[in-house]
Protein backbone atom coordinates (compact mmCIF):
# COMPACT_ATOMS: atom_id res chain seq x y z
CA UNK A 1 0.00 0.00 0.00
CA UNK A 2 2.68 2.50 1.03
CA UNK A 3 4.66 1.59 -2.11
CA UNK A 4 1.70 2.62 -4.26
CA UNK A 5 1.37 5.85 -2.28
CA UNK A 6 5.06 6.60 -2.77
CA UNK A 7 4.84 5.98 -6.51
CA UNK A 8 1.82 8.31 -6.60
CA UNK A 9 3.62 11.07 -4.70
CA UNK A 10 6.59 10.77 -7.04
CA UNK A 11 4.43 11.73 -10.02
CA UNK A 12 4.53 15.35 -11.21
CA UNK A 13 1.60 17.43 -9.84
CA UNK A 14 0.14 17.95 -13.31
CA UNK A 15 -0.08 14.22 -13.89
CA UNK A 16 -1.61 13.75 -10.45
CA UNK A 17 -4.20 16.44 -11.15
CA UNK A 18 -5.08 15.14 -14.62
CA UNK A 19 -5.45 11.55 -13.45
CA UNK A 20 -7.56 12.53 -10.41
CA UNK A 21 -9.90 14.61 -12.54
CA UNK A 22 -10.11 11.91 -15.20
CA UNK A 23 -10.97 9.39 -12.52
CA UNK A 24 -13.67 11.69 -11.13
CA UNK A 25 -15.09 12.26 -14.62
CA UNK A 26 -15.21 8.52 -15.24
CA UNK A 27 -16.90 7.95 -11.90
CA UNK A 28 -19.59 10.57 -12.49
CA UNK A 29 -20.18 9.55 -16.11
CA UNK A 30 -20.58 5.89 -15.26
CA UNK A 31 -22.83 6.85 -12.36
CA UNK A 32 -25.03 8.98 -14.59
CA UNK A 33 -25.23 6.32 -17.30
CA UNK A 34 -26.17 3.64 -14.76
CA UNK A 35 -28.78 5.98 -13.28
CA UNK A 36 -30.14 6.53 -16.77
CA UNK A 37 -30.27 2.79 -17.44
CA UNK A 38 -32.18 2.07 -14.29
CA UNK A 39 -34.44 5.08 -14.60
CA UNK A 40 -35.84 3.59 -17.82
CA UNK A 41 -36.71 0.52 -15.76
CA UNK A 42 -38.00 2.70 -12.92
CA UNK A 43 -40.17 4.64 -15.37
CA UNK A 44 -41.80 1.54 -16.80
CA UNK A 45 -42.43 0.16 -13.32
CA UNK A 46 -43.89 3.42 -11.99
CA UNK A 47 -46.14 4.01 -14.98
CA UNK A 48 -47.12 0.35 -14.89
CA UNK A 49 -48.17 0.62 -11.26
CA UNK A 50 -50.17 3.74 -11.98
CA UNK A 51 -52.02 1.84 -14.69
CA UNK A 52 -52.55 -1.22 -12.46
CA UNK A 53 -50.02 -3.25 -14.43
CA UNK A 54 -46.79 -4.83 -13.18
CA UNK A 55 -44.31 -3.46 -15.73
CA UNK A 56 -41.25 -5.39 -16.91
CA UNK A 57 -40.67 -8.54 -14.83
CA UNK A 58 -39.16 -11.09 -17.24
CA UNK A 59 -35.43 -10.32 -17.46
CA UNK A 60 -33.61 -11.19 -14.25
CA UNK A 61 -35.07 -10.87 -10.75
CA UNK A 62 -38.01 -8.43 -10.79
CA UNK A 63 -37.08 -7.51 -14.36
CA UNK A 64 -33.94 -5.69 -13.20
CA UNK A 65 -32.02 -6.94 -16.25
CA UNK A 66 -34.43 -5.16 -18.58
CA UNK A 67 -32.24 -2.07 -19.21
CA UNK A 68 -29.32 -4.27 -20.24
CA UNK A 69 -31.52 -6.35 -22.52
CA UNK A 70 -32.73 -3.11 -24.15
CA UNK A 71 -29.19 -1.82 -24.58
CA UNK A 72 -27.98 -5.06 -26.17
CA UNK A 73 -30.95 -5.08 -28.50
CA UNK A 74 -30.24 -1.52 -29.64
CA UNK A 75 -26.49 -2.14 -30.01
CA UNK A 76 -26.89 -5.04 -32.41
CA UNK A 77 -29.41 -3.27 -34.62
CA UNK A 78 -28.42 -1.68 -37.90
CA UNK A 79 -28.10 2.10 -38.23
CA UNK A 80 -30.03 3.13 -41.31
CA UNK A 81 -28.93 6.45 -42.81
CA UNK A 82 -31.59 7.86 -45.15
CA UNK A 83 -30.30 8.39 -48.71
CA UNK A 84 -31.41 12.03 -48.94
CA UNK A 85 -30.04 13.00 -45.53
CA UNK A 86 -27.00 15.04 -44.63
CA UNK A 87 -24.72 12.24 -43.44
CA UNK A 88 -22.36 14.33 -41.34
CA UNK A 89 -25.09 16.15 -39.42
CA UNK A 90 -27.14 13.00 -39.16
CA UNK A 91 -24.35 11.21 -37.33
CA UNK A 92 -23.23 14.15 -35.21
CA UNK A 93 -26.70 15.20 -33.99
CA UNK A 94 -27.16 12.44 -31.38
CA UNK A 95 -23.72 13.22 -29.97
CA UNK A 96 -24.58 16.93 -29.81
CA UNK A 97 -27.54 16.13 -27.61
CA UNK A 98 -25.73 13.65 -25.37
CA UNK A 99 -22.45 15.46 -24.71
CA UNK A 100 -23.93 18.63 -23.12
CA UNK A 101 -26.18 16.49 -20.93
CA UNK A 102 -23.12 14.69 -19.55
CA UNK A 103 -20.77 17.70 -19.56
CA UNK A 104 -23.11 19.72 -17.35
CA UNK A 105 -22.36 17.28 -14.53
CA UNK A 106 -18.90 18.83 -14.24
CA UNK A 107 -20.22 21.63 -12.03
CA UNK A 108 -22.86 19.67 -10.09
CA UNK A 109 -21.72 19.35 -6.46
CA UNK A 110 -22.54 15.83 -5.30
CA UNK A 111 -21.73 16.68 -1.70
CA UNK A 112 -19.84 19.30 0.26
CA UNK A 113 -16.46 18.33 -1.20
CA UNK A 114 -17.03 16.32 -4.40
CA UNK A 115 -17.37 18.44 -7.50
CA UNK A 116 -15.32 17.97 -10.67
CA UNK A 117 -14.96 21.67 -11.52
CA UNK A 118 -15.67 24.11 -8.69
CA UNK A 119 -16.08 27.15 -10.94
CA UNK A 120 -17.76 30.40 -9.94
CA UNK A 121 -19.85 30.71 -13.11
CA UNK A 122 -21.37 27.26 -12.61
CA UNK A 123 -24.94 28.41 -13.12
CA UNK A 124 -24.11 30.15 -16.39
CA UNK A 125 -22.23 27.06 -17.56
CA UNK A 126 -25.28 24.90 -16.86
CA UNK A 127 -27.60 27.32 -18.67
CA UNK A 128 -25.24 27.41 -21.67
CA UNK A 129 -24.92 23.64 -21.91
CA UNK A 130 -28.63 22.92 -21.57
CA UNK A 131 -29.18 25.36 -24.45
CA UNK A 132 -26.56 23.64 -26.61
CA UNK A 133 -28.42 20.36 -26.14
CA UNK A 134 -31.24 21.76 -28.26
CA UNK A 135 -28.98 21.82 -31.29
CA UNK A 136 -28.89 18.04 -31.26
CA UNK A 137 -32.65 17.92 -31.65
CA UNK A 138 -32.78 20.67 -34.27
CA UNK A 139 -29.90 19.25 -36.34
CA UNK A 140 -31.35 15.74 -36.14
CA UNK A 141 -34.64 17.03 -37.53
CA UNK A 142 -32.90 19.03 -40.25
CA UNK A 143 -30.35 16.40 -41.30
CA UNK A 144 -32.93 13.64 -41.61
CA UNK A 145 -34.61 15.54 -44.48
CA UNK A 146 -38.04 14.25 -43.60
CA UNK A 147 -41.29 16.19 -43.07
CA UNK A 148 -42.03 14.65 -39.68
CA UNK A 149 -38.55 15.06 -38.31
CA UNK A 150 -38.46 18.65 -39.52
CA UNK A 151 -41.80 19.45 -37.88
CA UNK A 152 -40.57 17.89 -34.65
CA UNK A 153 -37.37 19.94 -34.75
CA UNK A 154 -39.27 23.17 -35.43
CA UNK A 155 -41.62 22.56 -32.54
CA UNK A 156 -38.78 21.69 -30.24
CA UNK A 157 -36.80 24.80 -31.23
CA UNK A 158 -39.71 27.17 -30.57
CA UNK A 159 -40.64 25.43 -27.35
CA UNK A 160 -37.16 25.42 -25.92
CA UNK A 161 -36.55 29.07 -26.80
CA UNK A 162 -39.78 29.97 -24.98
CA UNK A 163 -39.05 27.98 -21.86
CA UNK A 164 -35.37 28.82 -21.68
CA UNK A 165 -36.33 32.42 -20.89
CA UNK A 166 -38.68 31.47 -18.05
CA UNK A 167 -36.03 29.10 -16.76
CA UNK A 168 -33.36 31.77 -16.89
CA UNK A 169 -35.58 34.22 -14.98
CA UNK A 170 -36.33 31.59 -12.35
CA UNK A 171 -32.59 31.13 -11.91
CA UNK A 172 -32.12 34.88 -11.59
CA UNK A 173 -34.33 34.58 -8.51
CA UNK A 174 -32.15 31.79 -7.18
CA UNK A 175 -28.93 33.71 -7.62
CA UNK A 176 -30.49 36.79 -6.01
CA UNK A 177 -31.30 34.67 -2.97
CA UNK A 178 -27.95 32.85 -2.87
CA UNK A 179 -25.74 35.72 -3.94
CA UNK A 180 -23.55 33.39 -5.97
CA UNK A 181 -23.37 31.59 -9.31
CA UNK A 182 -21.37 28.72 -7.82
CA UNK A 183 -23.66 25.73 -7.37
CA UNK A 184 -21.83 24.66 -4.20
CA UNK A 185 -22.36 28.11 -2.68
CA UNK A 186 -26.03 28.06 -3.70
CA UNK A 187 -26.45 24.85 -1.69
CA UNK A 188 -24.44 26.25 1.24
CA UNK A 189 -26.76 29.28 1.30
CA UNK A 190 -29.64 26.86 1.95
CA UNK A 191 -28.02 24.90 4.76
CA UNK A 192 -29.35 24.95 8.29
CA UNK A 193 -32.73 23.25 8.02
CA UNK A 194 -35.69 22.80 5.78
CA UNK A 195 -36.96 26.38 6.36
CA UNK A 196 -33.82 27.74 4.74
CA UNK A 197 -34.45 25.98 1.45
CA UNK A 198 -35.29 28.31 -1.41
CA UNK A 199 -38.35 26.15 -2.03
CA UNK A 200 -40.24 28.18 0.56
CA UNK A 201 -39.46 31.78 -0.38
CA UNK A 202 -39.13 31.10 -4.09
CA UNK A 203 -42.05 28.70 -4.40
CA UNK A 204 -43.49 30.24 -7.62
CA UNK A 205 -40.04 30.18 -9.18
CA UNK A 206 -39.64 26.54 -8.14
CA UNK A 207 -42.90 25.61 -9.89
CA UNK A 208 -41.94 27.59 -12.98
CA UNK A 209 -38.43 26.10 -13.05
CA UNK A 210 -39.69 22.56 -12.66
CA UNK A 211 -42.36 22.84 -15.35
CA UNK A 212 -39.91 24.59 -17.70
CA UNK A 213 -37.46 21.80 -16.98
CA UNK A 214 -40.02 19.22 -18.05
CA UNK A 215 -40.67 21.23 -21.21
CA UNK A 216 -36.93 21.62 -21.81
CA UNK A 217 -36.35 17.87 -21.74
CA UNK A 218 -39.26 17.32 -24.17
CA UNK A 219 -41.03 15.02 -21.74
CA UNK A 220 -44.75 14.47 -21.40
CA UNK A 221 -46.94 16.55 -21.24
CA UNK A 222 -44.66 18.77 -23.35
CA UNK A 223 -43.43 16.07 -25.74
CA UNK A 224 -44.75 17.70 -28.93
CA UNK A 225 -41.30 17.31 -30.49
CA UNK A 226 -41.88 13.55 -30.47
CA UNK A 227 -45.67 13.55 -30.52
CA UNK A 228 -46.05 9.96 -31.62
CA UNK A 229 -49.77 10.38 -32.38
CA UNK A 230 -49.16 13.34 -34.69
CA UNK A 231 -45.68 13.19 -36.20
CA UNK A 232 -44.67 9.56 -35.57
CA UNK A 233 -41.50 10.07 -33.48
CA UNK A 234 -40.62 13.64 -34.41
CA UNK A 235 -36.96 14.46 -34.75
CA UNK A 236 -35.67 10.89 -34.28
CA UNK A 237 -38.11 9.22 -36.66
CA UNK A 238 -35.31 7.95 -38.96
CA UNK A 239 -32.84 7.01 -36.24
CA UNK A 240 -32.26 3.38 -35.34
CA UNK A 241 -29.84 1.24 -33.39
CA UNK A 242 -27.05 2.98 -31.49
CA UNK A 243 -27.92 6.42 -32.85
CA UNK A 244 -31.40 6.11 -31.40
CA UNK A 245 -29.98 4.73 -28.17
CA UNK A 246 -27.85 7.86 -27.82
CA UNK A 247 -30.90 10.11 -28.20
CA UNK A 248 -32.65 8.00 -25.61
CA UNK A 249 -29.66 8.22 -23.29
CA UNK A 250 -29.48 12.00 -23.80
CA UNK A 251 -33.16 12.45 -23.00
CA UNK A 252 -32.87 10.55 -19.74
CA UNK A 253 -29.51 12.11 -18.84
CA UNK A 254 -31.20 15.49 -19.28
CA UNK A 255 -34.02 14.40 -17.00
CA UNK A 256 -31.56 13.34 -14.30
CA UNK A 257 -29.71 16.62 -14.79
CA UNK A 258 -32.86 18.74 -14.45
CA UNK A 259 -33.82 16.74 -11.35
CA UNK A 260 -30.38 17.32 -9.84
CA UNK A 261 -30.48 21.03 -10.67
CA UNK A 262 -33.95 21.47 -9.18
CA UNK A 263 -32.75 19.70 -6.04
CA UNK A 264 -29.69 21.94 -5.85
CA UNK A 265 -31.44 25.23 -6.59
CA UNK A 266 -34.57 24.79 -4.50
CA UNK A 267 -34.26 21.77 -2.20
CA UNK A 268 -30.83 22.32 -0.73
CA UNK A 269 -28.89 19.78 -2.79
CA UNK A 270 -27.02 17.46 -0.47
CA UNK A 271 -28.26 19.26 2.68
CA UNK A 272 -30.34 17.29 5.14
CA UNK A 273 -33.86 18.53 5.96
CA UNK A 274 -33.30 17.69 9.66
CA UNK A 275 -30.24 19.90 10.06
CA UNK A 276 -31.92 22.63 12.10
CA UNK A 277 -33.63 20.21 14.50
CA UNK A 278 -30.94 20.10 17.19
CA UNK A 279 -32.73 17.44 19.27
CA UNK A 280 -31.97 15.00 16.41
CA UNK A 281 -28.26 15.80 16.54
CA UNK A 282 -27.46 12.38 18.06
CA UNK A 283 -28.23 10.75 14.67
CA UNK A 284 -25.28 12.63 13.22
CA UNK A 285 -22.97 10.81 15.65
CA UNK A 286 -23.98 7.31 14.52
CA UNK A 287 -21.46 6.00 11.97
CA UNK A 288 -23.05 4.79 8.73
CA UNK A 289 -26.30 6.72 8.99
CA UNK A 290 -24.81 10.02 10.12
CA UNK A 291 -25.67 11.49 6.72
CA UNK A 292 -29.35 11.52 7.69
CA UNK A 293 -28.60 14.44 9.98
CA UNK A 294 -25.38 15.86 8.57
CA UNK A 295 -26.38 15.77 4.91
CA UNK A 296 -24.43 14.19 2.11
CA UNK A 297 -24.71 12.50 -1.26
CA UNK A 298 -27.56 10.14 -0.24
CA UNK A 299 -29.85 13.12 0.30
CA UNK A 300 -29.06 14.51 -3.14
CA UNK A 301 -29.71 11.06 -4.59
CA UNK A 302 -33.07 10.81 -2.81
CA UNK A 303 -34.08 14.25 -4.05
CA UNK A 304 -33.08 13.34 -7.62
CA UNK A 305 -35.07 10.10 -7.30
CA UNK A 306 -38.09 12.05 -6.09
CA UNK A 307 -37.98 14.37 -9.09
CA UNK A 308 -37.46 11.48 -11.49
CA UNK A 309 -40.55 9.90 -9.96
CA UNK A 310 -42.41 13.15 -10.53
CA UNK A 311 -41.35 13.10 -14.21
CA UNK A 312 -42.91 9.67 -14.60
CA UNK A 313 -45.88 10.59 -12.46
CA UNK A 314 -46.64 13.54 -14.71
CA UNK A 315 -46.20 11.40 -17.78
CA UNK A 316 -48.73 8.90 -16.44
CA UNK A 317 -51.21 11.64 -15.55
CA UNK A 318 -51.35 14.40 -18.13
CA UNK A 319 -52.35 14.35 -21.79
CA UNK A 320 -50.08 16.17 -24.22
CA UNK A 321 -50.45 19.96 -24.40
CA UNK A 322 -51.66 21.44 -27.62
CA UNK A 323 -48.86 23.33 -29.34
CA UNK A 324 -50.36 26.82 -29.07
CA UNK A 325 -51.17 26.19 -25.41
CA UNK A 326 -47.52 25.40 -24.77
CA UNK A 327 -46.52 28.69 -26.36
CA UNK A 328 -49.16 30.58 -24.38
CA UNK A 329 -48.05 28.99 -21.11
CA UNK A 330 -44.40 29.75 -21.75
CA UNK A 331 -44.67 33.34 -22.99
CA UNK A 332 -47.82 34.68 -21.36
CA UNK A 333 -47.84 32.91 -17.99
CA UNK A 334 -44.40 31.80 -16.90
CA UNK A 335 -42.39 34.84 -17.93
CA UNK A 336 -44.75 37.34 -16.21
CA UNK A 337 -44.89 35.13 -13.10
CA UNK A 338 -41.12 34.97 -12.82
CA UNK A 339 -40.69 38.71 -13.41
CA UNK A 340 -43.31 39.53 -10.76
CA UNK A 341 -41.64 37.23 -8.27
CA UNK A 342 -38.21 38.68 -8.93
CA UNK A 343 -39.72 42.08 -8.07
CA UNK A 344 -41.28 40.65 -4.90
CA UNK A 345 -37.92 39.15 -4.01
CA UNK A 346 -36.20 42.47 -4.54
CA UNK A 347 -38.64 44.09 -2.10
CA UNK A 348 -38.06 41.31 0.44
CA UNK A 349 -34.31 41.70 0.09
CA UNK A 350 -34.54 45.48 0.43
CA UNK A 351 -36.48 45.21 3.69
CA UNK A 352 -34.34 42.28 4.85
CA UNK A 353 -37.19 39.78 5.24
CA UNK A 354 -36.84 35.99 5.16
CA UNK A 355 -33.53 34.59 3.91
CA UNK A 356 -32.10 38.12 3.64
CA UNK A 357 -32.68 38.87 7.34
CA UNK A 358 -29.06 38.37 8.38
CA UNK B 1 -65.83 36.64 -7.65
CA UNK B 2 -66.02 33.42 -9.64
CA UNK B 3 -63.39 34.83 -11.89
CA UNK B 4 -61.10 35.42 -8.94
CA UNK B 5 -61.65 31.87 -7.65
CA UNK B 6 -60.91 30.45 -11.07
CA UNK B 7 -57.69 32.50 -11.23
CA UNK B 8 -56.61 31.24 -7.82
CA UNK B 9 -57.37 27.67 -8.83
CA UNK B 10 -55.40 28.06 -12.05
CA UNK B 11 -52.32 29.42 -10.32
CA UNK B 12 -52.50 26.83 -7.54
CA UNK B 13 -52.50 24.17 -10.32
CA UNK B 14 -55.63 22.82 -8.62
CA UNK B 15 -56.87 20.58 -11.43
CA UNK B 16 -53.40 19.30 -12.22
CA UNK B 17 -52.91 18.34 -8.57
CA UNK B 18 -56.24 16.52 -8.55
CA UNK B 19 -55.14 14.54 -11.59
CA UNK B 20 -51.82 13.74 -9.95
CA UNK B 21 -53.55 12.58 -6.77
CA UNK B 22 -55.73 10.22 -8.79
CA UNK B 23 -52.75 8.54 -10.42
CA UNK B 24 -50.97 8.47 -7.07
CA UNK B 25 -53.86 6.61 -5.45
CA UNK B 26 -53.82 4.12 -8.33
CA UNK B 27 -50.07 3.70 -7.86
CA UNK B 28 -50.75 1.85 -4.59
CA UNK B 29 -53.46 -0.37 -6.00
CA UNK B 30 -52.67 -4.01 -6.62
CA UNK B 31 -51.94 -4.70 -10.29
CA UNK B 32 -54.68 -6.59 -12.09
CA UNK B 33 -52.13 -8.31 -14.32
CA UNK B 34 -52.23 -12.08 -14.64
CA UNK B 35 -48.72 -13.42 -15.22
CA UNK B 36 -49.89 -15.66 -18.04
CA UNK B 37 -47.60 -18.65 -18.36
CA UNK B 38 -47.44 -19.01 -14.57
CA UNK B 39 -51.01 -18.01 -13.76
CA UNK B 40 -54.11 -18.80 -15.81
CA UNK B 41 -57.72 -17.73 -15.76
CA UNK B 42 -60.32 -20.38 -14.86
CA UNK B 43 -61.90 -22.14 -17.86
CA UNK B 44 -65.44 -23.30 -18.49
CA UNK B 45 -66.12 -26.95 -19.39
CA UNK B 46 -67.69 -25.46 -22.52
CA UNK B 47 -64.39 -23.92 -23.64
CA UNK B 48 -63.98 -24.28 -27.40
CA UNK B 49 -60.37 -24.98 -28.24
CA UNK B 50 -58.55 -27.55 -30.33
CA UNK B 51 -60.73 -30.31 -31.84
CA UNK B 52 -60.68 -34.02 -31.05
CA UNK B 53 -62.42 -37.16 -32.38
CA UNK B 54 -63.68 -39.52 -29.69
CA UNK B 55 -64.02 -43.31 -29.44
CA UNK B 56 -66.43 -45.57 -27.61
CA UNK B 57 -64.99 -47.29 -24.54
CA UNK B 58 -64.49 -50.46 -26.61
CA UNK B 59 -62.16 -48.58 -28.95
CA UNK B 60 -64.60 -48.18 -31.81
CA UNK B 61 -64.67 -44.77 -33.52
CA UNK B 62 -67.78 -42.80 -32.71
CA UNK B 63 -67.89 -41.00 -36.04
CA UNK B 64 -70.41 -42.47 -38.49
CA UNK B 65 -69.57 -40.14 -41.40
CA UNK B 66 -73.01 -38.51 -41.43
CA UNK B 67 -71.34 -35.27 -42.59
CA UNK B 68 -73.63 -33.07 -40.51
CA UNK B 69 -70.60 -31.23 -39.17
CA UNK B 70 -69.28 -30.68 -42.67
CA UNK B 71 -72.67 -29.29 -43.69
CA UNK B 72 -73.08 -27.01 -40.67
CA UNK B 73 -69.54 -25.67 -40.66
CA UNK B 74 -69.89 -21.93 -41.50
CA UNK B 75 -66.20 -21.63 -42.46
CA UNK B 76 -66.10 -24.76 -44.65
CA UNK B 77 -63.19 -25.98 -42.57
CA UNK B 78 -64.20 -29.68 -42.45
CA UNK B 79 -63.63 -32.13 -45.33
CA UNK B 80 -64.95 -35.71 -45.03
CA UNK B 81 -64.60 -38.75 -47.36
CA UNK B 82 -66.36 -41.97 -46.40
CA UNK B 83 -66.82 -45.62 -47.44
CA UNK B 84 -68.53 -48.71 -46.16
CA UNK B 85 -66.21 -50.63 -43.87
CA UNK B 86 -65.62 -54.40 -43.58
CA UNK B 87 -68.30 -54.78 -40.91
CA UNK B 88 -70.88 -53.04 -43.10
CA UNK B 89 -70.86 -49.75 -41.21
CA UNK B 90 -70.16 -46.39 -42.76
CA UNK B 91 -66.78 -44.98 -41.72
CA UNK B 92 -64.69 -41.93 -42.63
CA UNK B 93 -61.55 -42.45 -44.67
CA UNK B 94 -60.65 -38.80 -44.36
CA UNK B 95 -61.62 -36.28 -41.74
CA UNK B 96 -59.69 -33.00 -42.11
CA UNK B 97 -60.16 -29.78 -40.19
CA UNK B 98 -58.31 -26.75 -41.47
CA UNK B 99 -57.45 -24.81 -38.30
CA UNK B 100 -56.79 -21.65 -40.31
CA UNK B 101 -60.36 -21.70 -41.61
CA UNK B 102 -61.97 -22.82 -38.37
CA UNK B 103 -63.63 -20.07 -36.34
CA UNK B 104 -64.12 -22.25 -33.24
CA UNK B 105 -67.90 -21.69 -33.22
CA UNK B 106 -68.64 -25.17 -31.87
CA UNK B 107 -71.41 -25.90 -34.41
CA UNK B 108 -69.77 -29.21 -35.42
CA UNK B 109 -69.87 -30.34 -31.83
CA UNK B 110 -73.55 -29.41 -31.53
CA UNK B 111 -74.49 -30.99 -34.83
CA UNK B 112 -72.82 -34.32 -34.09
CA UNK B 113 -75.45 -36.99 -33.22
CA UNK B 114 -72.90 -39.31 -31.60
CA UNK B 115 -70.66 -36.79 -29.79
CA UNK B 116 -67.73 -37.80 -31.98
CA UNK B 117 -66.22 -34.40 -32.83
CA UNK B 118 -65.66 -32.22 -29.78
CA UNK B 119 -63.73 -29.10 -28.98
CA UNK B 120 -61.39 -29.52 -26.04
CA UNK B 121 -59.95 -27.00 -23.61
CA UNK B 122 -56.56 -27.15 -25.33
CA UNK B 123 -55.76 -23.64 -26.52
CA UNK B 124 -51.96 -23.53 -26.34
CA UNK B 125 -50.77 -25.00 -29.63
CA UNK B 126 -48.91 -23.73 -32.64
CA UNK B 127 -47.85 -24.68 -36.16
CA UNK B 128 -44.30 -24.43 -37.42
CA UNK B 129 -44.55 -25.61 -41.02
CA UNK B 130 -47.10 -25.15 -43.84
CA UNK B 131 -49.61 -27.98 -43.76
CA UNK B 132 -49.53 -28.47 -40.03
CA UNK B 133 -52.72 -26.45 -39.84
CA UNK B 134 -54.63 -29.41 -41.35
CA UNK B 135 -55.79 -31.66 -38.53
CA UNK B 136 -56.10 -35.10 -40.07
CA UNK B 137 -58.23 -37.92 -38.74
CA UNK B 138 -55.21 -39.57 -37.11
CA UNK B 139 -54.19 -36.43 -35.28
CA UNK B 140 -57.74 -35.76 -34.11
CA UNK B 141 -58.15 -39.33 -32.84
CA UNK B 142 -54.80 -39.11 -31.08
CA UNK B 143 -55.91 -35.96 -29.24
CA UNK B 144 -59.19 -37.68 -28.34
CA UNK B 145 -57.34 -40.69 -26.93
CA UNK B 146 -54.85 -38.65 -25.03
CA UNK B 147 -57.29 -36.25 -23.38
CA UNK B 148 -60.19 -38.71 -23.05
CA UNK B 149 -60.47 -38.23 -19.29
CA UNK B 150 -60.65 -34.45 -19.58
CA UNK B 151 -63.15 -34.53 -22.43
CA UNK B 152 -65.43 -37.03 -20.65
CA UNK B 153 -65.37 -34.97 -17.47
CA UNK B 154 -66.23 -31.79 -19.37
CA UNK B 155 -69.10 -33.52 -21.20
CA UNK B 156 -70.44 -34.90 -17.91
CA UNK B 157 -70.23 -31.47 -16.29
CA UNK B 158 -72.22 -29.91 -19.10
CA UNK B 159 -74.66 -32.79 -19.69
CA UNK B 160 -77.41 -31.33 -17.50
CA UNK B 161 -77.73 -28.27 -19.77
CA UNK B 162 -77.91 -30.10 -23.10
Amino acid sequence: MSAILEAWNALPPTVQYVSTVTFKIGLVTIGVILTVAFSTYFERKVIGSMQSRVGPNRVGPMGLGQPFADVIKLLVKEIVVPAESNRFLFVIAPLLSLIPALAAWAVIPLDDTFVIADINAGLLYVLALTSVGVYGVILAGWATNSKYAFLGAMRSAAQIVAYEIAMGFALVGVLMAAGSLNLGDIVRAQEGGVWNWFLIWLFPLFVVYWISGVAETNRAPFDVAEGESEIVAGFHVEYSGVAFAIFFLAEYANMVLISALTAIFFLGGWASPFEGLTFLAFIGEIPGIGWIYNGGFPWLFLKIAFFMYTFFWMRATFPRYRYDQIMRLGWKVFIPVTIVWIAVEAVLAWFKIGPWAA
Amino acid sequence: MNRAISYIKTFALWELLRGLSLTFRNFWRKPVTLNYPEEKTPQSPRFRGLHALRRYPNGEERCIACKLCEAVCPALAITIDSEVGEDGTRRTTRYDIDLFKCIYCGFCEEACPVDAIVETRIHEYHMERPGENIMTKDKLLAIGDRYDAMISADKAADAAYK
